[in-house]
């Protein structure tokens, strides 16, 4: 099945999709890879100074450039996201993430997060840079550039109709990689 | 010699690996398309429809635009090597910001990033030499996701080559969709092993669909990419016949008691560009 949502999802969107699912999304996401994901836990949510819960996450370390007083994404595809798996399940519960954005899988932790808490892990193709910076219409802002450098701060696009996204592990307990393995 | 000149023949080459596919790896993906279903199509469709993409809008295909790595082989006769590692570390910083090239170089101790793509040690070039006055230039920008499932054996030559094989193959089922496949894997079997490594990413410098000259390897080859593909991981681990685009052997002397196997590894963004620079100065980027 296809499906486009608007962000943020409801949790009777999410509990429809299953594996195989393809999704497209509009509204807001945000950039987080190792060290965003260690700071905004150390932070807590209500020190951060962007709502994580009504976005989706994205695992990424975009490649931008400043023309003018504005940010703008040249190359923004997917970064691994087994390097988040020891941070993902408590980030999905203390910030209401139900919709990751990333590339090769994810494991146990963040499989039973997603069950418990009602999310989805999708993949969207890795190394696609170019075409991901296409559907992203505006950068809203970016948090921790100088004390992470670019490709680790939190960066929040507005994109609109973002994927095609393949739903890998979904809120059933169901992951695609798990099947894969065996 | 007009070195301004020159570095920025040397922009253009990392602008053009950047960008741009080799036509070997393009006519692999392409021959991926044509027997891929489903959500593996959709991989491949995508991947393609980015090189398309950042090759039309001259913007680099992926975010990762890598560690700048160059494999230079100087013609001994060249009248300015002195000045070649600093005209590529200056071309890679200008790079940096025209291209632009996400800063990717990071101090491990302060976690510090370096900014423009230089910092101790890098861009990493590897320098041989050869006759006559040109120097080749090849560009190979490595990007983190795939290198993060680089590996190296110490395997107990008892083992033998059925060992090898068993390792390399296992080693890429572990690695399933981390290194963004269809991947190109380089292998280097023997020497010592930091040769072992070393062999294994110059491997990836052959083109794709390119047999190594031993008909031995060349069989080793075909069998390793069947045994892989045959896993089922498929592009980016979705599932799907594609897991490599090709397996790449190359090998060196080992000692009695060593059989180190080091396995490199590409994505699907395998991106190479060479140039020549002549003795007056004059290049080309190819």
């Amino acid at each position: 099945m296809e499906y486009h949502l608007k962000l943020p999802a409801s949790k009777d969107e999410i509990k429809k999709l299953k594996i195989g699912d393809i999704i497209y999304v509009t509204g807001k996401i945000f950039t987080a890879r190792d060290e965003a994901h260690h700071m905004m836990l150390e932070k807590g949510k209500n020190a951060l100074p962007f709502n994580p819960s009504e976005m989706a996450l994205f695992h990424c370390g975009p490649l931008m450039k400043k023309e003018i007083d504005k940010w703008q994404v040249v190359s923004a595809g997917p970064t691994t996201s087994s390097r988040m798996e020891i941070f993902e399940d408590k980030f999905i519960e203390k910030f209401g993430i139900n919709i990751i954005i990333g590339k090769g899988g994810m494991g146990d932790r963040t499989e039973k997060a997603l069950q418990k808490f009602v999310g989805v892990y999708t993949a969207y193709t890795g190394g696609a840079g170019a075409l991901a910076a296409d559907k992203v219409q505006e950068v809203l802002g970016v948090y921790w550039l100088e004390e992470l450098g670019m490709p680790e701060a939190a960066w929040i696009f507005k994109v609109k109709e973002f994927g095609p996204l393949v739903v890998a592990m979904d809120s059933h307990g169901k992951s695609i990689y798990k099947d894969l393995k065996k | 010699m007009d070195f301004e000149d020159i570095k920025k023949g040397i922009i253009n080459l990392i602008k053009k690996a950047e960008t741009e596919l080799p036509d070997d790896v393009i006519n692999a993906l392409e021959n991926a398309l044509e027997i891929e279903k489903g959500i593996a199509r959709t991989q491949i469709e995508a991947i393609l429809k980015n090189i398309d993409l950042a090759k039309t809008t001259k913007r680099p295909m992926c975010q990762d635009t890598g560690i700048q790595t160059f494999f230079v082989n100087v013609g001994v006769d060249f009248p300015q090597i002195k000045k070649l590692k600093d005209l590529i570390t200056d071309a890679v910083k200008i790079a940096t910001k025209e291209i632009p090239l996400r800063p990717n170089t990071v101090d491990p101790f302060t976690g510090e990033n370096h900014k423009d793509n230089t910092g101790e040690q890098i861009p990493y070039i590897t320098w041989d030499f050869i006759d006559g006055s040109d120097v080749y230039i090849t560009a190979f920008p490595k990007g983190g996701g795939s290198e993060n499932m680089s590996k190296l054996g110490m395997l107990k030559p008892g083992v033998g080559i059925e060992g090898v094989k068993n390792f390399i193959v296992e080693e890429m089922i572990k690695a399933a969709g981390n290194p963004c496949p269809p991947t190109v894997v380089g292998v280097g079997i023997g020497g010592g092993a930091d040769l072992s490594m070393k062999l294994g990413k110059k491997a990836l410098l052959r083109p794709v669909g390119e047999r190594h000259n031993d008909r031995t390897i060349a069989e080793i080859e075909k069998e390793l990419i069947k045994r892989i593909n045959d896993s089922g991981i498929g592009p980016m681990g979705l599932g799907g016949k594609t897991t490599v685009l090709d397996v790449h052997i190359e090998k060196a002397h080992r000692h009695p008691a060593s059989l180190p196997v080091g396995i490199a590894v590409q994505c699907w963004a395998d991106r190479r560009a060479q140039m020549v620079i002549h003795s007056d100065g004059s290049w080309e980027v190819k």
